[in-house]
């Protein structure tokens, strides 16, 4: 446990350092920000005055798209270049067990996403400065829910390829090809074959967070399916480092 | 302390090393000579757990690299041929880090000790992109040494150093030497002789000879060297020299100088001298002819390059 938490706050740190990390939280921020902002616009210039308030699901919705493009990014390093500059063979021959390496690395980046996460908590907080009684507050903790939930299955994913690949924009491609079929086309099948449609449904993240956290509907399913894609992405990152040491 | 039994390593279908057995002990340097490709870093990497064997058994105070690894990694300071470092941290946050993963106690004062004992103190505060090669180098080593290991693997450390950076890196490893075990790769003959108490020479991933430095020197030449010089002429000397009982050989050379050659183990170096001063000439030089390590690895590894011509 002291060894991930080691090599999470390595991490952690090395992110405030990084350019990458920096374009992209910045990108990050910028880009829910402004869909927030027109959003907002929208609602108040809308002539035929509109029904329904405005709720948070105009920011956990855009974020949860974006995190499609952001982990990529924060974790196409993460292995990959430990692979490139030599310092693999440190972290091998330390006495640390190779899923604490792959496990301690996710929970860096996971961390360093926390904290974009949480800065977008201050669209909320206006929003709820603005409508009158307030927003609804069940439908932005499970929104919130189901963001930090995808970033970590996200991550877990993104650490998983980045082990396979001495190259970060090998790993970077590798992950975001990935998650196009996890998001897009892995649900497709549900829609054409008569029968099986929901195991596919199942699998589909973008409706488990469209269809389900962000409407604010929490089922053990959901959150039993982001978990697996965590364990399964630690699982891949360490076994691709175990493979590498057979190599 | 290091125990290797049988060690073979393949890659695919080339043998990078090939049924290796020796031994070190403790308080031992125990040199590991051949050329590049050797099998050298493979068998290193092999005994730090980086990799596990193909066939073969090796141990580190009794724990098995491949079944305990972790406890073999607690026990093993090395040193990679690329010296791996963070060059976006700085000095001491890089051997923080290590501490850290190695859960040592007190990490930041144990890390001021080390970065003393390799004299980087002055730099703790430096990024690692801006360190020299040889004090890159010797970062390396204060991560290797900072839970004072009882084995320890160092992969060509003077590689790419100046001299005056390589007699530092070497006192230190002599120092470090005196009561750990020392295994230390290179391909330069003169450090293996001058910092080993034995040196095992691999070729091809097979070992090809195990001996110390001097031993190894004897084998091959079967005789000890002395180059000497006097004042004056030496031919006569050199007759005197040549009656001598287990002398075997005499050889003047100009101005004054002439080699002399003698049993491995008798040394008559005393007795030579004795006869140069009763024989009324002045003493000037005495000194081994200390190039037959060179020969010795160029005849042992060219042998088995012939073999593999005439093989083919």
């Amino acid at each position: 446990m002291r060894n991930i938490w080691t090599i999470a706050k390595r991490e952690f740190t090395n992110y405030f350092t990084s350019p990458i990390a920096y374009t992209v939280a910045f990108l990050f921020l910028a880009i829910i920000g402004l869909i927030f902002v027109l959003n907002l616009s929208y609602y108040t210039s809308n002539p035929f005055g509109y029904a329904d308030a405005p709720d948070t699901r105009m920011v956990t919705g855009p974020m949860a798209f974006l995190l499609i493009l952001a982990v990529p990014a924060l974790t196409m390093r993460l292995l990959a270049d430990e692979v490139r500059m030599g310092t693999m063979e440190l972290l091998l021959t330390a006495p640390v067990r190779d899923f604490e390496l792959v496990t301690g690395k996710w929970l860096g980046a996971f961390l360093f996403m926390l904290v974009l996460i949480a800065i977008t908590l201050v669209f909320p907080f206006l929003l709820d400065q603005l409508v009158r009684p307030g927003i609804d507050q069940v439908l932005m903790v499970s929104g919130y829910l189901g963001i930090v939930l995808t970033t970590a299955a996200l991550l877990a994913l993104g650490v998983g390829f980045s082990a396979m690949f001495s190259n970060q924009v090998a790993a970077f491609f590798a992950t975001i090809s990935v998650f196009v079929v996890l998001w897009w086309l892995i649900g497709a099948p549900a829609g054409i074959l008569p029968v099986g449609g929901d195991f596919f449904r199942y699998l589909d993240l973008s409706s488990q967070v469209y269809d389900n956290f962000n409407e604010g509907i929490l089922k053990l399913s959901s959150i039993i399916y982001f978990l697996s894609l965590t364990s399964l992405g630690l699982l891949i990152g360490t076994t691709s480092v175990e493979i590498r040491r057979w190599k | 302390m290091i125990r290797v039994n049988e060690l073979s390593k393949n890659f695919g279908l080339r043998k990078a090393i090939d049924n290796i057995s020796f031994e070190a002990r403790q308080g031992e340097i125990l040199g590991f000579l051949g050329p590049n490709g050797a099998g050298k870093t493979t068998t290193m990497r092999i005994l730090t757990g980086y990799m596990p064997p193909s066939s073969g058994e090796a141990t580190i105070a009794g724990y098995d690299v491949v079944t305990e690894s972790l406890e073999v990694r607690k026990r093993v300071g090395y040193l990679p041929e690329t010296v791996p470092l963070y060059t976006d941290m700085t000095v001491f946050g890089y051997l923080k880090f290590m501490s850290d993963l190695r859960h040592l106690p007190n990490a930041e004062e144990r890390v001021e000790e080390t970065l003393e004992m390799v004299g980087l103190l002055d730099r703790a505060e430096g990024y690692i992109g801006n360190l020299s090669k040889g004090m890159r180098q010797r970062v390396g080593l204060a991560q290797a040494l900072l839970h004072r290991p009882e084995v320890l693997i160092l992969d060509e450390p003077t590689i790419g150093l100046d001299p005056a950076q390589i007699i530092e890196v070497r006192n230190v490893i002599r120092e470090v030497g005196k009561e750990r075990t020392v295994m230390l790769s290179t391909h330069i003959l003169s450090e293996a002789q001058q910092l080993c108490d034995r040196i095992l020479i691999i070729n091809k991933g097979k070992i090809v000879a195990e001996d110390t430095p001097e031993n190894l020197q004897a084998r091959l030449t079967g005789a000890e060297r002395v180059h000497m010089r006097v004042r004056g002429e030496v031919a006569e000397l050199a007759e005197k020299i040549g009656q001598m009982k287990g002398i075997q050989e005499v050889q003047p050379k100009e101005e004054g100088a002439l080699e002399f050659q003698f049993a491995p183990g008798q040394d008559l170096r005393p007795e030579v001298a004795r006869l140069v001063v009763q024989s009324n000439y002045d003493l000037l030089e005495m000194r081994s002819v200390n190039l037959s390590l060179e020969e010795i690895f160029l005849q042992l590894t060219r042998d088995e390059a012939a073999m593999e011509v005439n093989e083919e």
